[in-house]
């Protein structure tokens, strides 16, 4: 329980400052909102933090929230602020709402199966706005799956998946999605190591036979699509390579992974063997991977790369005579790699040790040119010396994970066993932005609980806004009702607008749809989204008018050779046609058009027995095809409420039996 | 035609002398005249009528922008409320008016020209479609809003639940949920102020020119 009224004068302030933020409507003066606050037990903090939060009907929120949904498959739109909730793109995973794999993104969803088995969920981890010029254009979002290593691409112009790619050399994935700083690639990083293509090989041939790898998918601004005919993959030591991130300005043309197992422990409890929590850790580092992208693409357009399962890759040993790919030792076991606005710094956190470990791109880059190794790992591939690229090591807490940059010089971190974060500052050409002397720890805010990821407004671009950061915390324990034993996530707002100490948590939203990791920030006004279709007949799958739309007055039924061709409308309150009447083992398909250009003007079209859906947003045209082998009278229906006479906007398909 | 005739109704021509001593008297009527015609030239370009439907669920309105010759804002918005009551897409109303529209009123431009030339009472009849212009359109406008509103498909989904009206062309009404407000566009004021200008001008017409009719007449039958 909270403590109450302690906190008078404090209080007063407050409640005069919502008085004046909101401008006192007539009836609501400072004495209904402290009256409230006492009844409800508010503290001043607490109307402080709704003044910056609350978002009266009407108001937009200044920030977008790209969320990855965990489990869930899809990726969660959420305003900052408000924290609300505006709305979940589905990408890996059917979703009736929005027809998505009811009758839409079918194919799309397939591209996404796992050796010709679809693999209908997904474990969405870190999206990736579009970049230019390593700031985020609010054109495309990627987003990886771990659990099957693929990588959707989702366009925001009608937030809708456009492509799903499945990873044909690795079966899991984390160190992605990440963009190069013009979305010249998305990249892949593959984590749990398993031989090239996932064929079997006893873990008894780990060293030999096992590789880790990372795909550079070449992406086609233009087509909106990946394009795999351009795309190419490194092979990589079995070290299960973790996050990743891409580098910028100073760093510009590396990228950045880090490992967790370059112990290459193989597990075996049940035999006596060290579990993997074990044997994974045992060594005091591990390797961050430096990798000269510019130089790949160079050796790949040369003609340098092998083809594995039909897909171009590096090999390790091109790897090494080219010049693309060294190591460094890290603190072991570490988490996040994050490169800083300027390019200029690399911060590794190691969850096991309670430094942030800063490296220095223009030292890496003399290490390697000097040769400053202090050998090379098993594979032959040269390991800088530690101490000729480490910039600082800053001392925050336990468990740091990943880390975010503001605008001023500071950064954040999480600290997973903490359950905080960290304010920093960073040193070098950054240090004049900040009060405090370089490379120390600021202040702790804690959070609810065990925050992973965190995401500060534009945090990992070449320009931080700052403002805000939001804890992407694993754990709810006692913030939220309980909906019985599976609790929600909770996504704390804090408030980083201020230098020095202040930093309060100022809202907590539950997820109770999967768990997020990452999430990006993105400034509201960057987005240029559809409020509409451009045009009746649109399909978004081409974005582009689909010449076989259907129109208004020429819909129609062809039949031939027990192939019955519908060509509909819907516009409210009706379809047309309204009697659909066809043989049992007619293949059907339907085509329909919303002619609407009204905003929100949404139809929907449910077929029972059938297992259809679609969401017909204004202008979009849909096709579904399917065989009516089930006889009988069956009512579809516009599922969407619509308008006054929307539950009168139906008809039956009637399927005659043999 | 014979020439006479051509000669009675274009009327007497003012000599250069005399146009040079009081060119302000004869070149009044003619400049307003030019005035009118430049002002219902521009307001072909200009919207003559606005209609705003106000409804809860549309918070930035739905609009209808009507020009000489078009109907342009969420007609078909419209349209595809008003199948609800039966009403007829609009786009199927006074399509004759807005096929003629720009001709007819570069007719009446040219009417004006030529009444700049005339010097007798035959002018002021030149001028009168231009003068009546604005009453027309808006006379024009109501016949095809009470014909709409009261010709409704008696088999629409909720022909039963709304009487045959007339929204009122200038103002506010009600119409189911919407609230209507209608107004005058900026090309129906131009027009209007051109038949200002042109009764001013008619009126300065004469003032120069009727004297000189009277005097040739004195003359002619002398």
């Amino acid at each position: 329980m909270r403590q109450q009224g302690s906190q008078g004068t404090g209080w007063k302030l407050a409640v005069g400052l919502i008085v004046a933020l909101s401008g006192v409507a007539a009836g609501q003066g400072m004495k209904d909102v402290e009256a409230v606050a006492k009844e409800r037990g508010l503290s001043a903090a607490d109307l402080l933090a709704a003044a910056k939060t609350y978002t009266p009907s009407g108001m937009k929120d200044e920030y977008v929230i790209f969320s990855s949904g965990g489990h869930s498959g899809q990726v969660f739109v959420i305003g900052v602020p408000s924290m609300r909730l505006l709305r979940t793109i589905a990408v890996f995973t059917p979703e009736p709402w929005q027809g998505w794999g009811y009758g839409v993104g079918n194919d799309i969803l397939a591209e996404g199966n796992v050796n010709g088995k679809p693999n209908l969920w997904g474990d969405t981890h870190h999206p990736a706005i579009s970049e230019t010029k390593g700031d985020y254009d609010g054109e495309f979002l990627f987003i990886n799956d771990k659990i099957n290593a693929r990588i959707a691409v989702i366009d925001l112009r009608d937030f809708e998946t456009k492509q799903i790619v499945k990873n044909p050399l690795t079966v899991s994935d984390h160190g992605g999605a990440f963009v190069t700083p013009d979305t010249e690639y998305v990249i892949e990083g593959a984590q749990y190591a398993v031989p090239l293509g996932f064929d079997y090989a006893p873990i008894s041939e780990y060293k030999d036979k096992y590789r880790g790898s990372v795909t550079m998918w070449k992406f086609d601004r233009k087509a909106g699509r990946i394009d795999k005919s351009q795309s190419f993959a490194l092979e990589l030591p079995p070290y299960w390579q973790d996050l990743a991130d891409s580098g910028k300005l100073a760093s510009e043309g590396f990228f950045f992974l880090n490992s967790l197992n370059t112990e290459m422990a193989t597990g075996g409890i049940e035999s006596k063997q060290p579990p993997f929590e074990a044997g994974v850790s045992r060594n005091a580092t591990d390797y961050l991977h430096i990798v000269n992208w510019h130089k790949a693409e160079q050796a790949f357009k040369d003609g340098k790369a092998e083809m594995i399962k039909g897909f171009p890759v590096l090999r390790i040993q091109t790897l090494i005579d080219e010049g693309i790919l060294f190591l460094t030792p890290e603190p072991r076991s570490p988490h996040g790699v994050d490169v800083a606005p300027k390019g200029d710094f690399i911060v590794v956190a190691g969850k096991l040790d309670p430094h942030v470990s800063v490296y220095s791109i223009d030292k890496i880059k003399k290490a390697i040119a000097d040769k400053k190794y202090s050998g090379s790992d098993d594979y032959g591939i040269p390991v800088l010396d530690f101490d000729a690229v480490i910039e600082a090591q800053v001392e925050l807490g336990l468990g740091p994970l990943h880390t975010q940059f503001g605008p001023d010089g500071y950064a954040y971190t999480s600290l997973f066993l903490d359950s905080a974060v960290a304010r920093w500052t960073l040193g070098g050409s950054y240090g004049a932005g900040t009060p405090e002397p370089d490379w120390t720890l600021v202040s702790k805010t804690s959070v609810h609980y065990n925050v992973g990821h965190i995401g500060a407004a534009e945090g990992d671009t070449v320009s931080p806004d700052g403002k805000y950061l939001v804890a992407f915390n694993k754990w709810s324990v006692d913030r939220f009702l309980h909906p019985g034993p599976l609790l929600a996530q909770n996504f704390q707002l804090i408030d980083i607008s201020a230098q020095g100490t202040t930093m309060p948590v100022i809202y907590d939203m539950p997820i109770g749809i999967g768990e997020p990791h990452y999430a990006q920030i993105i400034k509201a006004d960057k987005l240029k989204p559809w409020s509409v279709y451009p045009e009746v007949g649109w399909d978004p799958h081409k974005q582009a008018i689909d010449p076989m739309a259907p129109k208004p007055k020429q819909e129609r039924i062809e039949r031939k050779d027990g192939l019955v061709e519908i060509y509909g409308t819907a516009v409210r309150s009706h379809f047309t046609p309204e009697h659909v009447t066809v043989k049992q083992g007619d293949r059907v398909v339907w085509r329909i058009t919303n002619v609407e250009r009204a905003v929100d003007a949404i139809h929907g079209f449910a077929i029972p027995a059938y297992n259809i859906n679609l969401s017909l947003e204004p202008g979009e045209t849909a096709k579904i095809e399917f065989v009516a082998d089930v006889p009988g009278t069956f009512p579809f229906y516009c599922s969407e409420f619509c308008s006054a006479l929307h539950l009168e906007m139906m008809g039956y398909l009637m399927v005659e039996p043999n | 035609m014979s020439a006479t005739m051509i000669d009675r109704i274009v009327g007497p021509r003012v000599e250069p002398t005399e146009f040079s001593r009081r060119g302000l008297r004869y070149g009044t009527p003619g400049f307003l005249l030019l005035v009118a015609r430049v002002l219902l030239l521009v307001s072909l370009f200009l919207p003559y009528w606005h209609m705003a439907l106000h409804a809860p669920q549309y918070p930035e309105n739905l609009h209808l922008t009507a020009y000489i010759n078009t109907l342009t804002g969420d007609v078909a918005e419209i349209n595809g409320l008003n199948h609800y009551i039966g009403m007829r897409p609009l786009e199927e109303a006074a399509q004759f008016e807005r096929s003629i529209g720009v001709y007819a009123m570069i007719g009446m431009v040219v009417l004006l020209e030529l009444a700049a030339f005339i010097h007798t009472k035959w002018a002021a009849l030149l001028v009168i479609p231009a003068i009546l212009f604005p009453a027309v359109f808006l006379f024009d406008l109501h016949y095809w809003m009470s014909n709409f509103g009261q010709n409704l498909d008696p088999t629409a989904p909720l022909s039963n639940s709304i009487k045959p009206f007339v929204p009122p062309i200038l103002g506010e009404g009600i119409i189911g949920q919407f609230k209507t407000v209608a107004s005058a566009g900026l090309g129906l004021y131009l027009a209007c102020a051109a038949s200002v200008v042109q009764v001013v001008a008619l009126y300065f017409h004469r003032r120069a020119y009727r004297p000189l009719v009277l005097a040739k007449r004195a003359s002619v039958s002398s």
